[in-house]
């Protein structure tokens, strides 16, 4: 839509009576745990700026990062640091993951929103292609995603919980189960329980996106809905993980608000969550801000390379153990490089739109990419950096 | 660093030496002096040693204000520490105990799973528990869920004088672990005191070390200077070590565009 009257939108409902972004609604299950008060009251005590380079050098001088080293790894100073950093990242990619690097590919099988979020291709107010797969299409996307001989798939939905209602996303894992060995979700949060029945359906990873750690910020962006309830959201991963999910990805939208603090929010998330629950598989996903349709003037601001692979070196050298996704988000130079010094898993044959993989596309995109490579182009590309592609490794245990 | 007000905390209780001293195999006219030597403010004793009335009671020969920190050696199963541990309470022993289950009478190693069971029990009963134990992490985690007030993981076979064998393992659990950690048992010389310390153990417990020293006073006193400046070089934050020899890397960031 023209942006006037994008616009003219917004500051309806910037004067409307918008409801509470911190109160839950009803049905959203409330659990104990203090870890969004850990996250923010850490976040708001962090100030980057007064980090030193003696800071960074300790930071990279210690064998386990202590939570001071994380801060002053995402710090100003640590810019000057980018180098030592991709060396200390890569090393530690090498001696948890070796050469391996994952392929997966994403699968959108609904584009239907019910949330506001100004910056999103799919928000309920933005006039695009809206689709959704039934289970017939889905099965053929499926098949044609498989034939290219990847072995994990990410299911993806707008957020609606009417038009992509729990019971519709768990007939798709059933589905999935069968072509793929591996299958993870990133679609709205939701109760423990429901959780518990994707992971029954064959899910056994959620991803969900903060988007941003900051309460106001993300008042401000996430204007109606129900993806407006900050610490529904934030509980997330927690809730799926008592839904008995083997793995959790967390990940800020890089470029909607202060970078260094978010990046520091999701690191600390992630961190304290893992620390609460051993088991849990923790991944980190790198997002930064793409143009949407309908508006092309949305960038990632002042998250250059330099910045984007600052933070996924602090994420990696941190939490040497955690997987880290590289989006198509990015472009292929950044890619192939990133994989070489920290991401451990990097999508191929990549469509943000609705179906797409067996010829037609039923639905518009959340996003532009920039790496639109297929599987095979992927593949050869992960093996010329002297890395093994690897599709899958891994057993669903129920 | 912040070495003025670096204060040792335990349950509720707090304390500023971070040796604990074992109170076996002394002479026990020696007990004395080695507390004062080694500054300690908590000392262990097995409370079957203090059932002794006929040789003279251990307890007499410890100085006033020292902490007691009575352990359940003797016990094989959780169920024997429960016991002994209730019986070092109503002896008057106070409320600390160290509980230390041990079914193997070859290298007295202890058993992390019987330890978890007693150490549940116990804090149910307002013990301020601290378990001897194999530096498990798992094992760790549970008696942090069964309410332990440390963990205190062993570092070589109990009196073997060897030192850290177990050093990786302490250091996760040192990083892991929210509660002190006390290396407890192996340590035979300050210099692997210090080195504990400079880890990031909260404390440190010694006895044979101490009890077979030539010397017991000057050791006692060594085992406080070595802990000391261990723990002031952890707060201090540990200098760069320079790896010679490696390859040089060829550049990894060339390829930003920005």
């Amino acid at each position: 839509m023209p942006e006037l009257e994008q616009d003219i939108i917004i500051s309806e409902h910037r004067t409307g009576k918008r409801m509470d972004h911190m109160a839950y609604l009803p049905d959203m299950e409330v659990i104990s745990s203090d870890l969004m008060e850990q996250v923010i009251t850490k976040m708001n005590a962090y100030d980057y700026n007064i980090y030193t380079a003696a800071d960074v050098e300790q930071a990279l001088n210690q064998e386990i990062l202590r939570e001071q080293d994380f801060a002053a790894l995402l710090s100003p100073a640590a810019e000057e640091y980018i180098e030592e950093m991709a060396q200390r990242a890569r090393m530690e990619t090498r001696k948890h993951f070796g050469n391996s690097v994952f392929m997966f590919t994403p699968l959108y099988i609904s584009n239907y929103c019910e949330n506001y979020c100004v910056y999103c291709g799919f928000n309920c107010h933005n006039r695009i292609h809206r689709a959704k797969l039934n289970q017939d299409e889905i099965r053929k996307e499926m098949n044609a995603i498989a034939a290219t001989g990847l072995e994990e798939i990410l299911l993806l939905t707008g957020e609606s919980r009417k038009m992509s209602d729990v019971e519709y996303i768990g007939e798709a894992c059933k589905i999935a189960k069968g072509y793929f060995k591996q299958v993870g979700l990133e679609v709205y949060p939701m109760n423990s329980g429901e959780y518990r029945y994707l992971h029954q359906c064959g899910a056994d990873f959620i991803t969900v996106f903060q988007e941003t750690y900051h309460p106001d910020k993300y008042e401000m962006l996430h204007l109606a809905g129900h993806k407006r309830v900050f610490p529904y959201r934030f509980h997330a991963q927690e809730r799926a993980l008592l839904g008995g999910m083997r793995g959790v990805g967390f990940a800020a939208l890089l470029g909607l608000a202060d970078f260094r603090r978010d990046a520091f929010a999701t690191g600390m998330h992630a961190w304290l969550l893992q620390r609460k629950y051993p088991h849990a598989e923790i991944s980190f996903s790198c997002p930064r801000l793409r143009p949407i349709i309908n508006n092309d003037k949305i960038n990632p601001k002042d998250v250059r390379e330099t910045q984007l692979l600052q933070i996924i070196c602090a994420y990696r050298i941190f939490m040497p153990f955690a997987s880290i996704t590289i989006s198509t988000r990015e472009c292929q130079q950044f890619r192939d490089n990133i994989i070489k010094i920290a991401a451990t898993k990097i999508s191929a044959g990549v469509g943000v739109g609705v179906g797409g993989h067996d010829g037609t596309k039923k639905g518009d995109e959340q996003f532009e990419i920039s790496d639109a490579r297929s599987v095979e182009e992927v593949h050869q590309a992960i093996i010329r950096q002297g890395l093994m592609p690897v599709m899958s490794e891994y057993i669903y245990t129920g | 660093m912040q070495r003025r007000n670096d204060i040792f905390v335990i349950g509720e209780h707090e304390f500023t030496s971070r040796f604990i001293l074992g109170s076996g195999k002394y002479s026990l006219d020696l007990i004395q002096a080695a507390v004062q030597h080694a500054g300690a403010e908590i000392i262990t004793l097995a409370l079957r040693r203090a059932n002794s009335e006929s040789m003279g009671n251990i307890l007499d020969y410890i100085p006033e204000g020292v902490t007691l920190l009575p352990n359940t050696s003797g016990a094989r199963t959780a169920q024997e520490a429960v016991r002994i541990a209730r019986l070092a309470r109503e002896l008057g022993c106070g409320n600390f105990i160290k509980i230390e289950v041990i079914r193997d009478s070859k290298y007295l190693l202890p058993n992390n799973q019987e330890t978890i069971k007693a150490t549940e029990i116990l804090a149910k009963e307002g013990f301020v528990v601290m378990p001897y134990m194999y530096p498990d992490l798992n094992a760790a985690r549970d008696l942090v869920s069964a309410g332990a007030a440390a963990v205190m993981p062993l570092g070589a076979p109990i009196g073997s004088n060897k030192g850290l064998c177990t050093k990786e393992f302490i250091q996760i659990l040192i990083d892991e672990i929210e509660l002190p950690v006390i290396v407890d048992a192996g340590i035979g010389k300050p210099s692997q005191a210090c080195e504990a310390m400079e880890m990031g153990a909260a404390a440190v417990m010694a006895n044979t070390a101490i009890a077979t020293a030539g010397d017991i006073p000057a050791m006692a006193e060594a085992f406080k200077q070595a802990v000391e400046a261990g723990r002031t070089a952890y707060l201090s934050g540990m200098g760069r070590v320079i790896s010679h020899g490696g390859e040089a890397s060829s550049p990894l960031t060339g390829f930003l565009r920005d």
